[in-house]
């Protein structure tokens, strides 16, 4: 479990980061969201230890991190790079030998990891003559060559079409589930929705919700409702503590006052005719992302 | 396995089941990464054979034009006249006494005089300005003695060749070397993968592994151009040259080496104050001066003992000044030493100030980094 405690960083006058904490389990993906210019970069920067926080402390299971713990952890940085004249094979073995690799091992953990994300027939090219998205997936190769057991990535799926968004998606749930920790950003809200198990939202340099995905969705759901049924739902409008939110004949999206309000609906159109659904209505990630950064 | 084999020559004894490795290695593996991506472009592999195939022609060339067997102006008395009588390859004036000979000696019009002596196994003796005439001597079945009226100073157009070659190998090795340097550090901030190395080893570790890749690789062109030189004067029979030359040379391999280093920090911390290679040239600008400057000034200044004596202490243009000092005989045994403890600390010096400036600098993006910001924290 890596956790931040307390991490406070400031540029020249401006806080960039202040008192942020949150934690990041293994076997589990967590979500990054923020605006631009949030803080993501520095916290992540902070949390794999090449930026120094003014205050504040990262820790690994438990114990203050040491440079040691991080040469087991993954990175990938928010804006790509590799050595444009290295070829794709040697250049994520070399990154694997600064990790402590062996030669043989990390040519062998390369190629593998690179044939995994389907690069295999690229491996003796260099990393210039590749296309924007197939750098990419070196780059995510040369987060993963040395086996960490946390993983940082910023931005993974910027830049990728679908298909390779659903290729990197699956190799880090595979990661999560041979328990890494799994820290990702993204602007890519569906993304983060469909993969994440934990999500953490910060704004102006404070976090604003973290938790589990489903705990914050319960969170943040209100009182709002969907009803579907065979009849006509006009009656709702007159309804007292109702507020219609979308209406369309035999059924509606309405925010109840109570949970009271919400039952004496149901019974009404359950009496009035078949009822074909009543859910609560569980809001979106970019709902909630809006919600809490205001 | 599509990968082709990699060209590493060396392997540091690396663990191998993954653990940390240690300063050095890491170190080490940056260092080999340096000079593999260099041995591999083909930009530096094709201008340095020019630049060996240049070097070797300017030595071979400049040898034979020294010794181009020209007529040999000497002169003679009334009593050695007959000895000359048939030789092929000289000018003769005849003169009337020793003391008429020794004066057209010392004007420079001629080469050497050729003069009765009872204790010279031939009965002559050859009396010359500063150098021996070895073809003139040579023409002589047992050799007579030599005179030399001025035994110590150089020739000036030697002092002048030797001063312009310790000087461009300096500018060109240091400057070649530093710049790329200072190009590998930005590449490697512009294109970000600093930030993945440095979470792997340690900032210091990076540093010192492009310093010393850089280094071996500067050293490997020295040693070269050494080498050509001591072939090229060799194959023109200009073997005379290379017996005051090499000690000085020795010297200035050591001086180069610590010079070299001295640069390469500061070329390091430079090219970590920006974020793109078309604003390199603002920060290494004045280390690029220090480069020239001692080239220029030993250029001007080769026949002046006194700049000559202060360059050959200052760090940036010692490795120049000093080796020349040696070669002129114009230094005492124990100044290259006092000047290369001065170096090494100045050295030392600059490697804590550059990798200062370098760890600061180098996550720091976009606008150019100050220099007083970079000192800082």
């Amino acid at each position: 479990m890596l956790e931040l405690r307390g991490v406070t960083k400031s540029y020249g006058g401006r806080r960039a980061l202040d008192g942020v904490g949150f934690d990041v389990a293994p076997n589990r993906l967590t979500g990054f969201v923020g605006g631009n210019g949030a803080g993501k970069t520095t916290t992540m920067r902070i949390a794999l230890g090449v930026l120094d926080a003014d205050a504040g402390e990262v820790s690994l299971d438990g114990s203050p991190i040491t440079a040691t713990d991080r040469r087991r952890f993954g990175y990938m940085p928010e804006e790509r790079g590799l050595y444009p004249k290295m070829k794709v094979g040697e250049h994520i073995a070399y990154l694997a030998r600064l990790h402590g690799y062996a030669k043989a091992d990390a040519e062998a953990s390369a190629t593998r990891l690179l044939t995994q994300l389907g690069l295999g027939e690229r491996i003796g090219d260099k990393v210039e003559t590749l296309s924007l998205g197939n750098q990419q997936r070196a780059q995510i190769a040369a987060a993963l060559v040395h086996d960490p057991e946390v993983l940082i990535l910023d931005e993974p799926f910027s830049g990728l079409d679908p298909l390779a968004v659903d290729v990197v998606a699956g190799v880090l749930q595979e990661r999560a589930a041979q328990g890494v920790s799994v820290l990702f950003s993204s602007h890519q809200l569906d993304v983060v929705e469909r993969l994440c198990d934990d999500l953490v939202i910060i704004a102006a340099g404070t976090i604003r919700a973290a938790g589990p995905a489903e705990a914050l969705r319960e969170q943040h759901a209100g009182r709002r409702f969907e009803l579907r049924t065979t009849g006509d739902v006009g009656w709702l409008r007159a309804e007292p503590g109702v507020e219609v939110v979308d209406f369309a004949g035999g059924s509606a999206v309405f925010d109840a006052q109570t949970d009271e309000v919400a039952q004496r609906v149901l019974r009404r159109a359950v009496s009035d005719g078949a009822v074909l659904s009543f859910s609560p209505r569980r809001p979106t990630l970019a709902q909630i992302f809006k919600e809490v950064i205001q | 396995m599509s990968t082709s084999p990699s060209t590493t020559v060396v392997t540091a004894a690396s663990a191998s089941a993954p653990g940390t490795p240690s300063f050095a290695q890491s170190a080490w593996l940056v260092a080999e990464r340096e000079i593999g991506s260099k041995l591999r472009s083909k930009a530096f592999v094709i201008s340095t054979l020019i630049m060996l195939v240049l070097a070797l022609a300017g030595v071979i060339w400049g040898g034979f034009a020294a010794a181009n067997p020209s007529r040999t102006p000497v002169a003679v008395t009334g009593q050695t006249a007959s000895i000359v009588q048939g030789q092929k390859g000289l000018t003769v004036t005849t003169v009337a006494d020793d003391d008429a000979a020794i004066a057209l000696v010392r004007s420079g019009k001629v080469d050497a005089a050729i003069l009765p002596d009872a204790t010279s196994p031939v009965h002559v003796k050859i009396v010359a300005k500063d150098k021996t005439p070895t073809e003139l001597v040579a023409q002589f079945s047992a050799a007579p003695s030599v005179e030399l009226l001025d035994a110590n100073p150089q020739d000036a157009l030697l002092r002048y060749l030797v001063a312009i070659g310790f000087g461009v190998v300096f500018l060109f090795a240091a400057s070649l070397f530093g710049s790329t340097i200072a190009q590998s550090v930005v590449e490697e901030k512009q294109t970000r993968i600093v930030e993945i190395l440095i979470s792997a080893i340690p900032v210091r570790a990076l540093l010192a592994g492009k310093v010393i890749g850089n280094t071996i690789l500067a050293m490997a062109q020295i040693i070269v151009l050494v080498a050509i030189a001591i072939i090229g004067l060799g194959v023109t029979g200009r073997g005379d040259v290379l017996g005051g030359l090499g000690g000085p040379m020795v010297w200035f391999a050591i001086f180069f080496l610590f010079g070299f280093v001295l640069l390469a920090s500061l070329f390091a911390g430079a090219g970590a104050m920006v974020s793109r290679q078309e604003d390199i040239g603002s920060t290494t600008m004045p280390i690029t001066m220090l480069i020239l400057a001692p080239y220029v000034m030993v250029i001007i200044f080769n026949d002046n003992p006194v700049v000559l004596t202060v360059m050959s202490y200052v760090p940036f243009s010692a490795p120049v000044a000093m080796p020349l000092r040696l070669y002129l005989g114009e230094a005492m045994w124990w100044e290259p030493l006092v000047s290369l403890v001065i170096l090494v600390a100045t050295c030392a010096a600059a490697i804590v100030v550059g990798s200062k400036i370098y760890s600061n600098a180098l996550l720091r993006m976009g606008a150019r980094v100050t220099l007083a910001e970079a000192l800082k924290a």
